[in-house]
């Protein structure tokens, strides 16, 4: 395998499911079962996959291998000089993994569909959208510029939009896939911003290029503050597409959408995107915008998590666990914590897409029914979903032994680290309680889906377990979410080759000055270490280059290092408390949870109502806009139209008081002299007689008068 | 290729096509039709022509060596008045990178509005000799290089207009057709003015070395051409170049429509039959801006430095307003005449760049703007001709009805959003990443991206509201497309697709002349400093 060869395998990931798309689409209305095709393709895609994943972390483990396609280049143009907008791929350990995850996913919905979206008139179609998503989707993770994650990142908001107003004949649907979009936008409109300014700044897209230059000290309009306002930008997408405060409201919505699509788009895959993107421009984040998006990323962890206690819909309940833990990967990149941002990442898209698929099997056991209050005791019914199911919840819950813990504990450890380092306990302590929530709720979920009585007696008795494409997929990501995938050591996630080796926290581009102070590299003469830093007795020497010796601040290695076990343990500990209060409350019934929720009204009522987020934007930036656009056409209908209709009927106001000027005046007078030469005529008519006598008289007369006026003058 | 008056061609062929239509009988309807056809048919394959032979080396712009297919000759010559000396007038046309995307459009378009036509069924005779009399207008906006001759043919197009709204039109076609015709008419005796004002001040050598008025617009962007006392020559102290600017680009700016120009659009697109509408917002409405950057620049380079940020921010009025009046419309054709006004807004936004990314953004927003305004047309056209009401609220659940003109729909609406791998996102990040990198106009251009949000906003919702959710009973009737409409939409979504997966096919055609354009002006910014400095 040559690095040209794997370039080659990325090309065929990324095109193959749009081959998929453009087939079905086209055909799916004359061959019935063109769908085939479009899962042939994705289990093609995802053997791909696992070919490049190997052989690039085999052979290539510490190699970025970049290769781009020119797209639309200027050759030495004013102002910009030579620009050069590329299709370009970036195959780093980073997006190997992802796309390995990504396909594999994909491919397991893909198969799941195929039994749960049976007999829908849009069968084909569907299958489609799934391929134009799945290749919007590689683009982001593949490509090596941010113009070109760009273009895909909106591609993704399109599928994705398609993908949520799929059943488009309810109401329900298009209005939640065009709230996706739109919120989305809104994040994107940022997003691009910051785009412009890394354009404006260094001239191109690639990601390389752009550290590079910045590592050199060329900084958007020279100075710190704007590269902290730049990386924030991006992040506005980051918030769109992963959901997070405040622009999480489109997620839960989008549970409108077909639940495998729920599973791969809104849990899995696009969701991620955000925390990729941050991945991808962590080099460029300063302290300052990772301060920011520490705080973004608790927020969102905590409000949801808060919310979805309360929630009795089956797929809002996941949804609103995918926006916490979502929360807690943002979370986790802005304290700094990258690798486990990651990690979590990927053991989240496989638990949760397990969830989600789950959630899907029991929906299609009870004939779409979502409500958990109407389920119970489908344990005896459904019991390999219920087996699947409770080990994804154990690992999002981060019971040990399961991925979930692992990476769980890894980011608590990261803020405990944090905490430690600056003094922001803020961090750690909301990390835990979310813990807790989400492990509660977790629970309160299974035992009233799976064990108790059941509810509706009717729809039980026609449950049945699915059958095996979706059952197999369970099984697979099930299995996914224990440990043993990614280190061998159930307590050490660093332990094994995925954070041991193949993820690293990348080094930075950000000025020393504008890092966390515990992220600050320096190349400092030999023994001037002590001299120069508060912090040097933390500071380890770490090789030479050329004489001068590089002095790597280890601070936040050695906190983490210190958190494992406190963290380890106070997470064990919160979670499993989670789970106790879970069977105290709806298992064993000790209190009632209806009872606690009348005794603090206010409370629950806020997170039953999500926190009213929807009715605040509503009666805010939505009234707004569709006020002022009514003002606006009020506005141009009558102003600006009126005063174009009021210079026309001006003009003919002047111009009927002109026509009758002309009417009355001009003519008149014209018409006067007509009269007059008309008068003149008559009189001198009466000379005109015809009559010689009367001729010779009048020159007679005449005569006698010139020559008496010849005499007198 | 050798001496074949190609431009000449393409332009008058048209009138060929009139003319023979005159002569037919008045029943013979299919005939006129398909001679109208063949008549844009064949001005596609020679537009072709022209690309495929373009040399996309030479610039054009102010030079008249790097125009290309330039026929040149004297058309109107009087001497002996003493005081005028001699009046010249140049038949002069060529084509450069600016103007070979609007020929190309004006091609495309015309073509696609013959099939929109087709079921013209009052006085076909009468539409389609006036059609093609209007094709040969707009056609020679797009060649005439000389002022006059582009004068003539901006005027020419005017009047086969007024006819086709004022006859063919919806109920209130009289009042629409008579807006339309005045305020245009108003923009052209600005432009008229100025045109004399520049004639006057222009003078060109000879080849015997006597200095002759000119017409010609190479020679008018040429500072040693000035006459030092003509009241448009930036040596003269009192000049009124400002006022002159100000008049020519309001008469432009009504075409484009800028705000506040703009309110004759959207009545005249409401009362026009489809196929004019597809002809008002493909090309109509370039000619504004590309007068704009035909003349407006190069020859008021001057003034168009110190007015920059006007453009720029008018241009962000456009996008923003028309956005959210467009947002705000019942009239499913009215929706999409304000839409026209928000995304020619980008135009103006990236012309005001005077940067290639930006500028190129602008030509290209024109070419796409064209396409896909005209696709959204015919689109309503398609269901008002089955429906008879273009009332949003009267629609719903087309999607299960009609659902490959849904398809086709939804690919025009997501073009219009901006959407990458259709031609609309390229330009508009074109002339976002253009507009951003000049500093005078750059946190216009951060508000102006909240035209992206809006513009998704109301197609969005006009998606839905018309396509999504269930049919009303009464719509259970309407029909898919038919093998017309597909001809119509086939060609301009192939269009949409391949620019938007490929726009460096445009982009490279315009590449020289756009760069020539901004050196130009980057040029005359010290050269105009220098003159007025005396």
């Amino acid at each position: 395998m040559t690095e040209f060869n794997l370039i080659q395998i990325a090309i065929a990931i990324l095109f193959l499911p749009l081959v998929g798309f453009a087939f079905v689409l086209f055909l799916g209305k004359k061959i019935k079962s063109a769908y085939l095709v479009e899962v042939g393709i994705l289990i093609l895609t995802f053997l791909l996959t696992a070919v490049l994943l190997f052989n690039k972390l085999y052979w290539f483990a510490d190699k970025n291998i970049v290769s781009e396609f020119s797209w639309i280049s200027y050759k030495n143009i004013a102002v910009f000089g030579n620009i050069s907008i590329d299709l370009g791929f970036l195959l780093d350990n980073l997006s190997v993994i992802m796309i390995f995850t990504v396909a594999l996913i994909s491919m397991l919905v893909h198969i799941f569909s195929i039994a749960y979206m049976a007999g829908d008139k849009l069968y084909n179609r569907y299958f489609a959208y799934l391929g134009l998503f799945t290749f919007s989707m590689s683009g982001i993770v593949l490509t090596h510029n941010i113009l070109m994650m760009y273009v895909f990142w909106e591609l993704v908001g399109i599928s994705s939009y398609l993908l949520i107003g799929f059943w488009y004949e309810k109401k329900s649907a298009p209005d939640a896939g065009k709230k996706a979009f739109l919120v989305n936008r809104i994040g994107d409109i940022g997003m691009f911003s910051g785009i412009m300014m890394l354009f404006n700044t260094y001239h191109t897209f690639t990601f390389e290029k752009i550290f590079a230059q910045m590592a050199s000290g060329t900084l958007p309009f020279n100075s710190e503050f704007w590269l902290t306002v730049t990386g924030l930008l991006l992040f506005c997408g980051a918030i769109g597409k992963s959901a997070q405060f405040p622009l999480h409201v489109w997620l839960p919505d989008a549970m409108e959408g077909p639940t495998p699509v729920s599973a791969l788009i809104h849990a899995a895959t696009m969701v991620a995107a955000g925390v990729f993107l941050v991945c991808r421009i962590f080099p460029m984040l300063t302290g300052d915008a990772l301060f920011i998006i520490a705080v973004i990323g608790a927020l969102s962890a905590l409000i949801p998590a808060t919310i979805a206690l309360t929630q009795n819909d089956i797929k809002k309940v996941l949804a609103y666990s995918t926006v916490s833990q979502l929360g807690y990967m943002v979370m986790a990149l802005g304290v700094g914590a990258y690798k486990f941002a990651f990690f979590h990442l990927i053991t989240h898209a496989f638990f949760k897409a397990c969830l989600f698929l789950g959630s899907g099997s029991v929906i299609h056991a009870m004939h779409h029914e979502q409500d958990i209050t109407k389920m119970g005791g489908l344990k005896k019914k459904l019991p390999l979903t219920y087996a699947t199911f409770l080990i994804a919840s154990l690992a999002l819950s981060g019971i040990p032994l399961t991925s979930g813990f692992l990476s769980k504990d890894g980011i608590l450890q990261g803020t405990f680290a944090f905490g430690s380092l600056t003094g922001y306990w803020l961090f750690p302590a909301v990390g835990f309680v979310v813990a807790m929530l989400t492990a509660f709720y977790m629970f309160r979920l299974i035992i009233l889906t799976f064990h108790g009585e059941p509810k509706n007696k009717e729809k039980y008795d026609h449950a049945h377990e699915s059958p095996f494409v979706m059952a197999m997929p369970l099984v697979v990501l099930s299995a996914l979410s224990i440990f043993i995938w990614y280190t061998p050591n159930p307590i050490n996630a660093d332990a094994g080759l995925f954070l041991g080796k193949w993820i690293k926290t990348p080094s930075l581009s950000v000025p020393q000055n504008a890092r966390y102070s515990f992220m600050k590299t320096d190349l400092v003469p030999e023994g001037k270490a002590e001299n120069n830093r508060d912090i040097s007795n933390e500071v380890k020497k770490e090789g030479t280059a050329e004489g001068k010796e590089v002095i790597y601040s280890e601070a936040y290695t050695e906190a983490m290092h210190h958190a494992h076990y406190p963290a380890m343990f106070l997470s064990l500990f919160v979670a499993l408390t989670g789970i106790v209060f879970a069977f105290v409350f709806y298992y064993w019934k000790k209190i009632s949870a209806d009872k606690l929720a009348r005794d603090i009204k206010p409370f629950y009522k806020l997170s039953f109502n999500k926190w009213y987020f929807d009715e605040i934007y509503n009666a805010t930036f939505v009234t707004f806009t569709m006020l002022s656009s009514r003002v606006l056409a009020w506005f141009d209908n009558t102003i600006v139209d009126g005063i174009v209709n009021g210079a026309a009927t001006v003009t003919r106001m002047i111009s009927f008081f002109t026509g009758r000027f002309d009417n009355i005046v001009v003519d008149g007078l014209v018409n006067l002299m007509a009269y007059l030469s008309g008068f003149i005529g008559l009189v001198l008519r009466r000379f005109q007689t015809g009559r010689v006598q009367t001729y010779i008289v009048l020159v007679v007369f005449s005569l006698v008068i010139i020559l008496y006026l010849f005499k007198t003058f | 290729m050798g001496n074949f008056p190609i431009l000449s061609f393409i332009t008058f062929l048209p009138i060929v096509g009139m003319i023979i239509i005159l002569c037919l009988p008045k029943n013979q309807t299919l005939v006129m039709k398909s001679i109208t056809l063949v008549i844009t048919g064949i001005q596609v394959i020679l537009a072709g022509f022209l690309l495929y032979h373009y040399n996309y080396g030479m610039g054009g712009i102010n030079n008249p060596a790097t125009f290309q297919y330039i026929e040149k000759f004297r058309w109107i010559e009087i001497s002996g008045f003493s005081w005028i000396g001699k009046i010249k007038i140049d038949y002069f046309l060529g084509i450069d990178g600016l103007s070979i995307p609007m020929v190309l459009l004006t091609a495309i378009i015309s073509f696609v509005a013959t099939l929109a036509s087709w079921k013209i069924d009052k006085a076909v005779k009468g539409y389609f000799a006036l059609y093609l009399l209007l094709v040969t207008g707009m056609m020679g906006v797009f060649v005439a290089l000389d002022f006059f001759l582009f004068y003539v043919f901006w005027e020419l197009m005017l009047l086969p207009m007024y006819f086709l709204i004022g006859i063919w039109g919806g109920p209130r076609r009289e009042y629409a057709a008579i807006k339309f015709f005045l305020y245009t008419l108003l923009g052209s005796v600005f432009i008229l003015l100025v045109v004399i004002g520049l004639y006057f001040s222009t003078m060109e050598t000879m080849i015997d070395g006597t200095k002759v008025f000119t017409f010609n617009m190479l020679s008018m962007m040429d500072t040693h051409n000035f006459v030092a006392t003509g009241i448009l020559s930036p040596m003269n102290p009192h000049n009124l170049r400002f006022i002159a600017y100000i008049a020519l680009f309001i008469g432009f700016a009504i075409k484009i429509p800028m705000f506040p120009f703009h309110t004759w659009l959207p009545d005249a697109h409401v009362e026009a039959p489809t196929a004019i509408s597809v002809i008002l917002a493909g090309v109509l409405l370039k000619m504004g801006t590309y007068g704009i950057l035909r003349v407006c620049y190069p020859v008021f380079p001057d003034i168009t430095q110190k007015m920059i940020w006007w453009i720029a921010a008018f241009g962000m009025i456009n996008i923003i307003y028309g956005a959210l009046c467009a947002m705000a419309q019942k009239d499913f054709k009215r929706l999409i005449a304000y839409s026209s006004i928000s995304h020619m807004g980008y135009v103006m936004l990236g012309m005001a760049s005077l940067n290639s990314i930006g500028i190129s953004g602008a030509v290209l927003q024109m070419f796409n703007h064209g396409t896909i305004t005209a696709m959204l047309f015919i689109i309503v056209g398609i269901i008002y001709d089955r429906a008879h009401t273009r009332e949003i609220d009267a629609f719903g659940g087309l999607a299960t009805q009609m659902p490959i003109y849904t398809g086709f729909t939804t690919l025009a609406f997501f073009a219009a959003i901006g959407l990458p791998g259709l031609s609309g996102f390229i330009s508009e990040t074109f002339v976002f990443l253009g507009g951003f990198a000049f500093e005078t106009i750059r946190v216009i251009t951060v508000i102006s991206t909240l035209g992206i949000l809006l513009g998704a906003g109301y197609m969005l919702w006009t998606l839905q509201r018309i396509y999504l959710g269930t049919v009303p009973e009464k719509w259970k009737v309407l029909k898919d497309l038919d093998f017309r409409e597909y001809a119509m939409l086939v060609p301009l979504s192939i269009i949409i697709i391949f620019l938007g997966v490929y726009p460096s096919s445009m982009l490279n055609l315009m590449n020289s002349s756009v760069n020539a354009m901004v050196k130009f002006m980057m040029d005359s910014k010290a050269l105009y400093g220098s003159i007025t400095g005396f």
